[in-house]
């Protein structure tokens, strides 16, 4: 059993888990948006703003951009613990990954609050 | 004249690396890799590769061989030669001690981290611990694995992660004893496995299945084990 604190369900199956169902939310919301396009070729403004002042299209919305946080949460911890080692790079690895690491959660939380304030300031 | 390139390392003498060139006169003969490395040891006893059962049975000498891993001994020229070049360097990601022969302690070190050994505490019956056919059939496909390294060597998760991720040969033999009936210990060995490294560092790339010289499957095993974890969490 390897100990870890920085990833985003600290479980391997729930990594794994939220890995899979993020990603189908991510591909229905694609298909619904590319769909919603060519199935309104004449689409304004007013009729865009009115579906994404919908609060089921907030909510889809919303779920997406947290399926993509958590998505980008658990592949980018991957990527940096594969890379930035202390095996590959050195004894200052550690310091350098937990840079990385509470920079990407930072930045990652902070997309999620501003899609809120966008989502709900429409 | 076959032209054979060899990985050379003696940490004693090289400051380096160096890939030496041969010339082997195989006189048109399809005869394996290991044949080669004779031929050539014959002319040049400094030459250093493990090897000894000579018929793909005890796993000593997996070698990277024109870009693929695999044994020496069970694998034919005509598998192995391009352009009349063979290409022959260490099993890669494992430290070299010298020329072909690579330190196996991180990937045994993760062997061991799986107990590959029958845990049941239950009293011993008089004769022996019986299984169905169809309990025994469970682990086809899994014992036969010989540890020769070839798929933990050629899988990057285990390049990047050797100390933390399994690797597919742990990991076939890990699900070798959680497939077992006679095994007691399914829980305790599952809980030891559910961490972000050692089994779901496993992308699924499938280079353990592409190398495997006894024809098996790890990320299938990898696949079970994680169908037992969700079994089990959810």
């Amino acid at each position: 059993m390897v100990t870890t604190v920085t990833s985003l369900g600290r479980s391997g199956l729930s990594d794994w888990m939220i890995q899979r169902i993020s990603a189908w939310v991510m591909t229905a919301y694609l298909v619904f948006i590319i769909g919603y396009f060519f199935a309104n070729p004449d689409l304004d403004y007013a009729q865009w703003a009115e579906l994404n002042s919908s609060l089921p299209m907030r909510m889809f919305s919303l779920v997406t951009i947290l399926s993509i946080a958590a998505h980008a949460w658990i592949g980018i911890w991957c990527v940096l613990t594969d890379y930035i080692t202390v095996r590959l790079i050195g004894p200052k690895a550690t310091a350098i990954r937990i840079i990385f690491q509470l920079g990407m959660i930072a930045v990652t939380s902070l997309y999620v609050v501003w899609a809120i304030d966008i989502l709900w300031g429409i | 004249m076959l032209n054979v390139s060899i990985y050379r390392y003696n940490p004693e003498v090289d400051s380096e690396p160096y890939m030496q060139d041969f010339e082997v006169d195989t006189q048109g003969k399809d005869i394996m890799v290991l044949d080669v490395l004779e031929k050539l040891k014959a002319d040049d006893p400094t030459l250093v590769f493990r090897r000894s059962c000579r018929e793909g049975v005890c796993g000593s000498d997996g070698m990277n061989i024109s870009g693929k891993n695999g044994l020496a001994c069970v694998t034919p020229l005509s598998e192995a030669v391009v352009k009349n070049k063979l290409v022959i360097r260490p099993l890669p990601g494992l430290p070299v001690i010298r020329d072909l022969v690579i330190d196996m302690s991180q990937f045994y070190a993760q062997y061991e981290k799986i107990q590959p050994y029958m845990i049941n505490n239950s009293p011993a019956p008089a004769i022996e611990r019986l299984q169905s056919p169809e309990e025994r059939a469970k682990l086809d496909g899994l014992y036969e694995c010989i540890l020769c390294a070839c798929c933990s060597t050629a899988c990057p998760s285990f390049w990047w992660n050797p100390d933390k991720f399994i690797g597919p040969s742990g990991l076939l033999q890990a699900y070798r004893f959680l497939a077992d009936s006679r095994d007691t210990a399914t829980e305790e060995r599952l809980a030891n496995l559910d961490d972000p490294f050692s089994v779901f560092r496993c992308h699924g790339i499938m280079n353990c299945v592409q190398v495997c010289p006894k024809g098996l499957n790890p990320t299938k095993a990898i696949g079970h084990i994680r169908n037992m974890l969700i079994n089990s969490a959810t």
